[in-house]
């Protein structure tokens, strides 16, 4: 009896490991191709597609390394998504707050406009902002991928924050009123620090989704001073198509930041996106 | 007016404004103005050029479209990636999800695996791909090359199999995020009914049956939701991957409405395509959750606590 639960469980186990690991080399085989195929040159790539680089060819990643492009559009991408996350965190941190904690007239019209603003695709504006960008002369600075970011990214920002605004017991607020604090001195002193694990998942949020937009920089980056990484990566795939190996060796380098966040942050990471879809 | 908190709680008008203000601010003008603006010039024949649009054509663009070959693929092509991921994307999470869910050693290890190309960029992703089914040195024809298969597939040029592609892209880049939401929501429900059941001498099969499915309901739901309207709004990865060729067998919505707008200078109907595609979202989201997301909204165990309100 025993000895079958027991074969039952090994083979059950087999089972799990043969799926997981079909899986394991569905998900690796495409990025291991970007990591190897860079160490490769493009007579190997081309004979010896599948093995090991013989011999190991460090050049195409020193090459993308010493460019300066590459660290341009990493500093832009950087620059670019902090900025984005700290205005649009700002911005909503404000405003929940308000919604949560204050009641005033108007207050729940203007927040089913801001809720609303969830509903718009961001392909329905991108043609009207780069017409109102183009007014305000903010093409090809990096403010015109900043402040429409930030905009699209206030209503989910903004519910995911009053959600927890409004747990913080009342008692608090009151407390600090007695000692003297106003709104301003309540806001920035005790709720911002008490509400530090939902600005990490919302932050993750704006970070992740400023580092990973490409229609918006494409639009509106039109000289290469300000490219983000999205839209190197695809213009040096069409400037370099013959140097597949060279390719290979930038879209690895420009996984990689994605890759090391995920792999120092993967709790943050996996709980803000997974908020982000379930609250949408 | 609202007002369920006495009124201690009110603000001076100038402080409440001093919150409100910059977000405010900041919304008008990049996303209501402009969605404002689109609806507006979907009513104009327009170039973008010379001041605002003054060639009125009422609802000609509209009509338009619903004669646009392109238009129509469109919709076909988000219909077939719809159907596709709803029969092979959504019970391969799923299945990977329960998977996962059991304990054996080196799970963990898995989960992070899987809901790696989930954290790639799309149109990074695009170019990796690319590569991978480029004609030339492309990895998936030496891939075959090596089983002995010498088979010229147009990967990304036979418009027979394009879509397929596509496809297989986005199942590698979302399955692991579903995942990781079944997995979530599976979490969530008590053990304590598998010991009920388990009680009441139910096998295993059935506890997955009577238990398992009807309580991932909720969740699954959220997930359809969220594949739909990913495919609604879908431009970067097959942007990048294809640029909507070979003539149109792969182009979607967005790539429509980018190439009507930026390169043919076609504002008027591009911004028609583009409430279009609003419309298609709003009249679903609309639907859905009149239909289908309503009863999870008031049932007590949801997805994952993020119904409140």
């Amino acid at each position: 009896m025993t000895l079958t639960m027991r074969n039952a469980r090994i083979l059950r186990h087999t089972g799990f490991y043969i799926a997981a690991f079909l899986t394991t080399a569905f998900v690796a085989t495409p990025i291991l191709f970007a990591l190897l195929g860079g160490f490769k040159d493009n007579q190997q790539l081309r004979e010896n597609a599948l093995g090991l680089p013989a011999p190991w060819n460090t050049a195409n990643y020193t090459d993308v390394l010493a460019s300066g492009t590459f660290w341009q559009q990493l500093f832009s991408s950087v620059f670019i998504a902090l900025v984005t996350t700290f205005i649009v965190v700002i911005c909503s941190a404000m405003i929940a707050f308000a919604f949560a904690r204050f009641a005033f007239r108007g207050r729940e019209g203007l927040f089913t406009l801001f809720a609303a603003g969830m509903m718009f695709p961001f392909a329905v504006a991108v043609l009207p902002l780069f017409i109102i960008l183009r007014t305000f002369e903010l093409l090809n600075s990096p403010f015109g991928v900043i402040l429409p970011q930030a905009a699209f990214g206030l209503p989910l920002t903004i519910i995911i924050l009053r959600t927890f605004f409004r747990q913080i017991p009342a008692e608090v607020e009151e407390a600090a009123t007695i000692d003297g604090a106003g709104p301003w001195l309540f806001f920035t002193r005790i709720l911002l620090p008490m509400s530090r694990p939902v600005l990490a998942t919302v932050s993750v949020l704006a970070l992740v989704g400023s580092w990973n937009s490409f229609l918006l920089p494409l639009v509106v980056l039109q000289k290469s001073t300000w490219w983000t990484l999205p839209l190197g990566v695809t213009q040096f795939s069409g400037q370099f198509a013959s140097d597949t190996a060279k390719v290979l060796a930038f879209v690895m380098l420009a996984m990689l930041p994605a890759l090391v966040f995920y792999a120092f942050a993967e709790r943050h990471l996996i709980s803000g996106l997974t908020a982000g879809g379930t609250k949408g | 007016m609202t007002l369920k908190e006495p009124l201690r709680d009110s603000p001076v008008a100038g402080t409440l404004s001093t919150f409100i203000v910059p977000g405010l601010m900041l919304f008008l003008l990049f996303v209501i103005l402009p969605v404002l603006f689109a609806a507006y010039v979907s009513f104009f024949r327009w170039n973008g050029l010379g001041g605002v649009p003054t060639e009125f054509v009422g609802l000609e663009n509209f009509q338009a479209l619903l004669k646009d070959e392109v238009f129509l693929g469109d919709l076909w092509r988000l219909g077939l990636i719809v159907v596709l991921s709803l029969l092979v994307q959504l019970p391969l999470s799923f299945g990977l999800a329960m998977l996962l869910h059991q304990r054996f050693p080196g799970r963990t290890a898995f989960r992070l695996l899987f809901f790696v190309p989930y954290v790639l960029t799309e149109a990074v992703t695009a170019v990796l791909f690319r590569l991978v089914f480029s004609p030339r040195r492309g990895f998936a024809d030496s891939l075959l090359g090596s089983l002995g298969i010498d088979a010229q597939i147009g990967w990304l040029s036979d418009r027979n199999i394009i879509m397929f592609v596509v496809f297989g892209i986005l199942t590698w880049k979302f399955f692991g995020f579903h995942m990781i939401l079944f997995l979530a929501g599976r979490q969530n429900i008590p053990d304590e009914l598998y010991e009920a059941a388990a009680i009441d001498g139910a096998t295993r099969g059935q506890a997955f049956r009577n238990i398992t499915l009807p309580l991932m309901g909720p969740t699954a739901r959220m997930i359809v939701f969220l594949s739909v309207i990913g495919a609604v709004q879908l431009f970067d990865l097959v942007y990048v991957l294809t640029g909507g060729g070979p003539f149109h067998a792969s182009e979607t919505l967005a790539i429509t409405m980018y190439e009507q707008g930026f390169q043919r200078n076609q504002i008027g109907y591009a911004s028609a395509l583009s409430i279009a595609m609003f419309l298609i979202s709003l009249v679903f989201a609309l639907l859905y959750q009149r239909y289908v997301l309503n009863r999870d909204l008031q049932g007590s165990i949801t997805a994952s606590g993020g119904t409140r309100s």
